[in-house]
């Protein structure tokens, strides 16, 4: 487990990306008498991909809608470093509540991740259009930029989630499950674009089920069974006593080759 | 009869009717946007309730003071925005399924209102508050329709992009450090005293009727809210002028034939939207 004295050693500037960090001090949540999280300490260093990896029902929904402060802490606290505004936390849940049938274009969704720069009488700046554009370029929507939102299919409503994300251009980004229910296709792109972020100082944590995209992918993992099993290096954590302990099953051994396709090079 | 005078005169040769007019074109005006969001967060039915919610206030307030308007007005502002918090409380504290619980204070708020009005009034007062007396908008009246009126819309004209944007996302709205409650309260407080004000011309029956009538007659229409808020406006000023034409040439109550002329729009809109969507399916049908 990392401890906030390591933050000063990982404030290497790269891009104009703020650099934020999250601490989390004996972070508790808990839904009436049920405890969602337990007891979490830990630290996501700026510009860290980790990935928060446990069984149904370990809390990893509910510890991220804590950091986004979706819902408040019983006990403990979570603390943004570095960061000034909401603008520097984007999140992309995995249950959205969002109303498909809004009259909203594809563009115009995206371009809502300017939302939290511009507010509710700022002037909307000429180059949010194209920062949009570039947004649905980036996860090839381009082409149905000024259809109805309802229009897209499950895996371009995803795309589109993400392209709204990129347009906040956050210090912070939380996804929730972001490959349920896309293609392979789509989860590899989405993943690359995850790499990009982190390349571009951006502190990045993903829930995630797939432990073998875990692997590949991330290298810190938080393991999570209402409380931090293990907080730290992806190969410790994925051990399998460790995962056992979080009520896990480990992997079978052999990684499927679609997985050494997305591997960095 | 010249086209001129079936159109023109009534409005030009009677003050009551210019008051009557310029009261349906403010209340156009505020209650467009609002139900275009009000439909837009699917919450029509809520408008409705809260539009009979009105109604106990002004009933005690009739039976303390007849028919003052200050009085009504205050009633009904003080039991709608008590009915609106409880929503509110409900759904946070979801005791009770929402429907359930709506259904409940829309027969209580009619029946408690009726008894209230029955006690001290006659029949006559009671239609007038079910139903309103929009040719009897005096002065004092007019003024608080439209200074209502022009509240809502310049509450609106600050806060509509957070409303829009939670009418559709609001955990969205959440993360980005907008307080999902306090523009939930806002949003609904603008509505009850839009209806507050419909109640002066519509009655509590027919108070929702520009909130939600117009509203759903511009979604046949136009699928862009900026589109949907115009076309609202328009409907509604539309309804409102030629209700108050057909009341004046056929001498039926005006309330109720401005209500017939909103849901006549509605209905035209309706069907024309609906043979669109059938002529599209045949046109997809058709062999190549």
């Amino acid at each position: 487990m990392t401890e906030p004295s390591n933050l000063d050693a990982a404030k290497s500037q790269r891009r104009d990306v703020v650099r934020c960090g999250v601490i989390l001090r004996d972070l508790t949540v808990r839904y009436g008498e049920r405890i969602a999280v337990e007891a979490v300490s830990g630290v996501f260093a700026p510009g860290s991909l980790t990935a928060i990896v446990g069984a149904n029902g370990a809390g990893k929904t509910t510890l991220l809608n804590a950091i986004a402060g979706l819902v408040a802490p019983r006990r403990g606290s979570i603390e943004i470093t570095g960061g000034k505004s909401p603008a520097d936390l984007a999140y992309l849940p995995q249950r959205d509540s969002i109303d498909r049938d809004f009259p909203i274009s594809v563009l115009e969704f995206a371009a809502l991740g300017g939302w939290a720069r511009i507010g509710g009488l700022g002037r909307v700046p000429p180059q949010l259009r194209s920062c949009g554009l570039n947004a649905l370029q980036a996860v090839g929507l381009e082409t149905l930029a000024d259809r109805m939102l309802g229009e897209l299919s499950v895996g371009q409503f995803r795309r589109a989630l993400f392209a709204r994300v990129i347009v906040q251009d956050a210090a912070i980004v939380l996804l929730d499950e972001p490959f349920a229910g896309v293609d392979a296709t789509t989860s590899d792109d989405l993943l690359k674009l995850l790499r990009r972020w982190q390349g571009e100082g951006r502190t990045v944590m993903v829930a995630l089920h797939d432990l073998e995209q875990v692997l590949a992918m991330f290298p810190e993992t938080l393991l999570l069974a209402r409380r931090a099993i293990f907080w730290g290096e992806t190969a410790t954590a994925l051990m399998p006593e460790k995962l056992l302990e979080a009520g896990l099953a480990p992997p079978r051994p052999g990684s499927s080759p679609r997985l050494r396709l997305v591997m960095p090079s | 009869m010249s086209i001129w005078s079936v159109l023109i005169t009534p409005f030009a040769e009677y003050a009551f009717m210019r008051s009557a007019l310029v009261a349906c074109m403010a209340l156009a005006v505020a209650s467009g946007p609002l139900g275009t969001l009000l439909l837009l967060r699917r919450m029509g039915l809520v408008g409705d309730v809260l539009s009979h919610a009105v109604m106990p206030g002004a009933a005690v307030g009739f039976a303390l003071a007849g028919s003052a308007l200050v009085v009504l007005s205050t009633g009904g502002l003080l039991t709608g925005i008590a009915v609106a918090l409880l929503m509110i409380l409900g759904t946070r504290f979801g005791a009770q399924r929402e429907d359930a619980s709506l259904a409940a204070f829309y027969f209580a708020s009619i029946g408690v209102g009726v008894l209230i009005v029955s006690l001290r009034g006659t029949n006559l007062d009671l239609m007038h508050v079910l139903l309103g007396t929009v040719l009897a908008i005096d002065l004092p009246a007019l003024v608080l329709i439209v200074a209502i009126a022009s509240v809502v819309v310049a509450v609106l004209a600050l806060i509509f992009r957070p409303l829009a944007i939670q009418s559709f996302d609001p955990d969205f709205l959440r993360t980005m450090g907008g307080n999902d409650t306090a523009y939930r309260a806002i949003f609904l407080a603008l509505v009850v005293l839009d209806l507050v004000a419909g109640f002066q011309a519509f009655g509590t029956l027919l108070a929702g009727v520009p909130l939600l009538l117009p509203a759903a007659a511009a979604r046949c229409w136009a699928q862009r809210i900026g589109p949907l808020v115009g076309l609202s406006i328009g409907f509604g000023m539309a309804a409102g002028y030629a209700g108050l034409l057909v009341s004046y040439h056929l001498n039926v109550p005006s309330g109720p034939a401005i209500a017939c002329a909103a849901a006549l729009v509605y209905a035209v809109s309706a069907l024309a939207s609906a043979s669109r969507m059938l002529v599209t399916a045949l046109n997809a049908t058709r062999p190549t």
